[in-house]
């Protein structure tokens, strides 16, 4: 985590999930992918749309909107899947659009007050304004589980 | 002391030749057991020795060095005839060099060497040597009293032990410290033979402006004062041979130290010849002061050597993934092709039918290079044989078939465990006892078979003894104590057998050091089932008992059955399924309310929906028609699963799901198919069991199914 204190340069990815904007430290994006069919996974939990091919690896997509608690909505062809990587794992992340690559500095993000973090504790990281919007900062850390060493 | 990088890079090379050294030792010595060694075989068995011996000099590892030295000593003397290798000699260079590979892998993982096993092995195989044995003191503790006869024939060839001196001169070629060779480390071990006097001669050493950095001026007069042979002195040099000008001449006693010239060549080493064609020499400078440089005979020519490269396995993997990925292209190529609605006799068609010749080549190519023999499995297997056999006193011999046999790389590895413990289980409940065998009219020596063979694209590996079978009675009486059958079960002697690979079934009436801790077959048939293989069991009483395994050559690919459920394309391990049917009135049943079997040739197996046991749809109102799959796993457990239509029967390239936090129950892990979608590889046995509402742990059968 950034020291608020410091003014270090933060670029951030941010994205749309039903009518609220999020971002990403862009450092664990790997790539942006449209969106396409997933193989589901028997007896997974909701948020977990199942896995993809991302040239010749299995790659496990969920649906970040569901795995933070949004209201269930239609998929649309504007939906797109952020490849992010976290530790050793890659990760699907389902969003609704992209929006913008933002560069701030960590001055500028807030640490959200305890009652702001709706999706559970430690899932926003930060907040920040831009244009008056306000953008969360998500933890990644918080949204991917470790792998399982034991099976389920 | 933290050696830098380079150093770590050949002290692992090194390592690694160790290996391949060990493993021509072992080789020697079985060649030497069975008596069909010859000349030859000593001199490799000296020289894997030797060379060990060697490279644990440079880098320091005196542990080593010490034990291989008077290991190469008591072999040395093999070597010349000195000393006959009987049986009991044989098995103690066995235990010698079991002992060495211990010192070789202590070594490198810079763990505690076994010191006091080491000094036991050298005090008997000192004792071999008798009285001229190196630093042998403990004269009392010789175990091995019938060799007053090989040691008579030993002294007599000997000259008598009186110090002996010798003049070395030694004038080193720009090769030699091209290849990395360093006087100092020579002259060195000259001075641990006894009393040296060396005179370094600068007088070729020219003025700085004609200095050439390259070059070798340097020489060396040494006069040794030592009780050795010239041999001795010789094989010092041994790894500079042809690298330097060199001449060593014994000093008479009556003639004056002065430099004398050697009319005999040195005994030189025909019978070593290197491991690499020698370099090419540089015409010999004649070292003024040694008139007739010797000139030594050149190795005899090695027979046409297999060149070799190491690569790392981690290349090979990323080639292995790479060749998994055109497959799937190919395949998505052809795909799209044939569904442009293109002329199966168009140009294109034609190249893509060529396209997918080579892909299939290629694949095929680079899992042969993930293939390994098999022998070096099999040697260590030899080894658990000697030592389970001295554990509980049997005379146990290992006979070995098909050591070139060729599986991946990973099987191997994972192989290891479970035939580890089927020798071990060979050797302490498999062959009778020394009196029983005799009593049976066999030969005292038991025999445990392993053989390797490739059969219609999978390997078998058996492992087989000549004891006295299964008990069947015996077995099934423990079966009814332990609770694992009912009291009153009627079962064919195949049922018996089987019953060995049920968890917590030991046949041991006591536990013994080996085995018979509880912890039997039944780890072994799951080790092996989770390389996809399959084990059986045959045995006939008082003729022996045989363990039968069937593995796949690879575990990067699978032979599947490509099935449709539920809008889903899903795999099923072809080596699971036993038939196929369909189901109609005269052979569905239902046991109860939303329990459905089916009848196949008068037995009853469970009926599942695939669909539904994956959550992907809820129960039908009818089945009629369906199509169903009868699958078994090794457990003999069976079931009936129902899926929408049967596809394909293919090799899919099995891609590991293990990366994702998900754990789906039922799910081995995934392929691609043609059309670039995912397709779930299923693990029926998992299945099975969630539908069976066991609630217990998943079976790891195919969970770790990963490329």
């Amino acid at each position: 985590m950034t020291d608020p204190k410091s003014s270090a340069p933060v670029e951030l990815l941010t994205f749309r999930l039903s009518d609220q904007e999020y971002s990403l430290d862009i450092m664990c994006v790997r790539e942006i992918r449209g969106w396409t069919r997933t193989t589901p996974l028997p007896h997974a939990p909701s948020y977990m749309k199942g896995v993809i091919n991302l040239r010749g690896t299995v790659l496990p997509v969920m649906d970040l909107a569901e795995r933070l608690g949004l209201p269930p909505r239609e998929h649309t062809d504007r939906n797109v899947i952020i490849v992010v990587k976290y530790e050793e794992t890659m990760t699907g992340l389902l969003v609704d659009a992209v929006s913008d690559i933002i560069a701030l500095t960590s001055a500028d993000l807030q640490p959200p007050p305890d009652a702001a973090s709706a999706g559970g504790p430690g899932v926003i990281k930060a907040l920040t304004l831009l244009d008056e919007r306000m953008i969360r900062v998500l933890e990644l850390s918080e949204i991917v589980p470790a792998p399982q060493s034991d099976a389920a | 002391m933290s050696a830098p990088d380079p150093m770590a890079e050949i002290r692992a090379s090194f390592f690694i030749e160790c290996e391949e050294l060990l493993e021509a030792l072992q080789d020697g010595l079985e060649a030497m057991a069975e008596d069909t060694g010859d000349l030859e075989t000593i001199n490799v068995v000296f020289r894997a020795v030797h060379s060990i011996k060697g490279g644990a000099g440079a880098f320091g590892l005196e542990g080593l060095v010490r034990f291989a030295h008077r290991y190469e000593t008591v072999l040395d003397a093999v070597r010349s005839n000195t000393l006959v290798a009987d049986g009991d000699a044989i098995k103690l260079f066995f235990r010698a060099a079991d002992h060495l590979s211990d010192l070789v892998r202590e070594s490198r993982d810079d763990g505690i060497l076994p010191e006091a096993e080491g000094d036991a092995i050298l005090t008997e195989l000192d004792a071999l040597l008798g009285d001229h044995g190196v630093e042998e003191e403990d004269e009392a503790e010789i175990e091995f009293q019938p060799l007053g006869l090989s040691l008579d024939l030993g002294l007599a060839d000997l000259p008598p032990p009186a110090p002996a001196r010798f003049t070395i001169n030694f004038a080193p070629e720009p090769e030699m410290y091209e290849t990395g060779n360093e006087p100092y480390m020579i002259l060195r071990a000259l001075a641990e033979l006894g009393s040296c006097e060396v005179t370094c001669l600068t007088d070729k050493i020219p003025q700085l402006n004609e200095f050439a950095p390259e070059a070798s001026y340097l020489k060396w007069t040494v006069v040794l004062t030592a009780d050795v042979q010239e041999a001795e002195i010789v094989s010092i040099f041994e790894f500079v041979d042809g690298l330097c000008a060199l001449t060593i001449a014994p000093i008479q006693s009556d003639a004056p130290a002065t430099q004398e010239v050697s009319n005999d060549p040195l005994p030189d080493l025909p019978v070593l010849p290197e491991l690499t064609p020698p370099p090419a020499r540089a015409a010999e400078p004649a070292p003024p002061q040694t008139p007739a440089p010797a000139t030594k005979a050149k190795a005899t020519p090695q027979s046409a050597a297999k060149s070799v490269v190491r690569v790392d396995l981690d290349r090979i993997e990323r080639l292995v993934n790479l060749v998994g990925e055109l497959v799937i292209n190919q395949a998505m190529l052809s795909q799209s092709l044939e569904s442009s609605g293109l002329s199966p006799h168009s140009d294109a068609m034609n190249g893509l039918e060529e396209f997918q010749r080579l892909t299939r080549d290629i694949q095929d190519s680079v899992m042969m290079i993930r293939a390994q023999p098999v022998k070096s499995l099999f040697q260590r297997m030899s080894r658990i044989v000697r030592e389970c056999s001295a554990a509980v006193r049997k005379d146990v011999r290992l006979v070995t078939e098909g050591d070139t046999t060729e599986v991946d790389k990973t099987v191997i590895e994972r192989l290891s465990d479970p035939l580890t413990h089927m020798i071990r289980n060979a050797v302490d409940h498999g062959l009778e006892s020394t009196q029983n065998r005799l009593a049976a009219g066999k030969p005292e020596q038991g025999v445990v078979k392993l053989t390797a063979a490739h059969r219609s694209g999978r390997v078998i590996i058996e492992v087989s003894d000549d004891g006295g079978g299964i008990n069947r009675e015996k077995v099934k009486q423990i079966a009814t104590e332990k609770g694992l059958i009912a009291a009153d079960a009627s079962l064919t002697d195949t049922e018996i057998d089987n019953l060995l690979f049920l968890p917590g079934f030991s046949t041991a009436s006591e536990v013994s050091d080996l085995s018979g801790r509880g912890v039997g077959m039944d780890v072994v048939r799951n080790a092996i089932q989770a390389l996809g293989g399959r084990i059986t069991i045959t045995s006939t009483p008082g003729e022996g008992t045989t363990f039968f395994i069937s593995l796949p050559l690879t575990l990067a690919v699978l032979d599947g059955m490509v099935v449709q459920v539920a809008g889903e394309t899903m795999v099923l391990p072809l080596n699971l399924v036993i038939e196929t049917l369909t189901i109609d009135h005269s052979n569905l049943e239902q046991t109860r309310p939303g329990l459905n079997v089916v009848r196949v040739r008068g037995e009853f197996v469970s009926l599942f929906d695939l669909g539904v046991e994956l959550g992907y749809r809820s129960a039908q109102d009818s089945y009629l028609d369906a199509v169903v799959l009868l699958i078994a796993d090794e457990a003999g457990s069976r079931a009936a699963l129902i899926v929408d239509e049967i596809q394909d029967q293919r090799q899919v390239v099995i891609k590991g799901l293990d990366e994702s936090f998900y754990r789906a129950p039922g799910i081995a892990a995934a392929t691609i198919l043609g059309d670039g979608q995912i397709a779930l590889i299923l693990d029926p046995s998992d299945i099975i069991a969630q539908a069976q509402g066991s609630t217990l742990a998943i079976a790891p059968n195919l969970m770790e199914l990963t490329s």
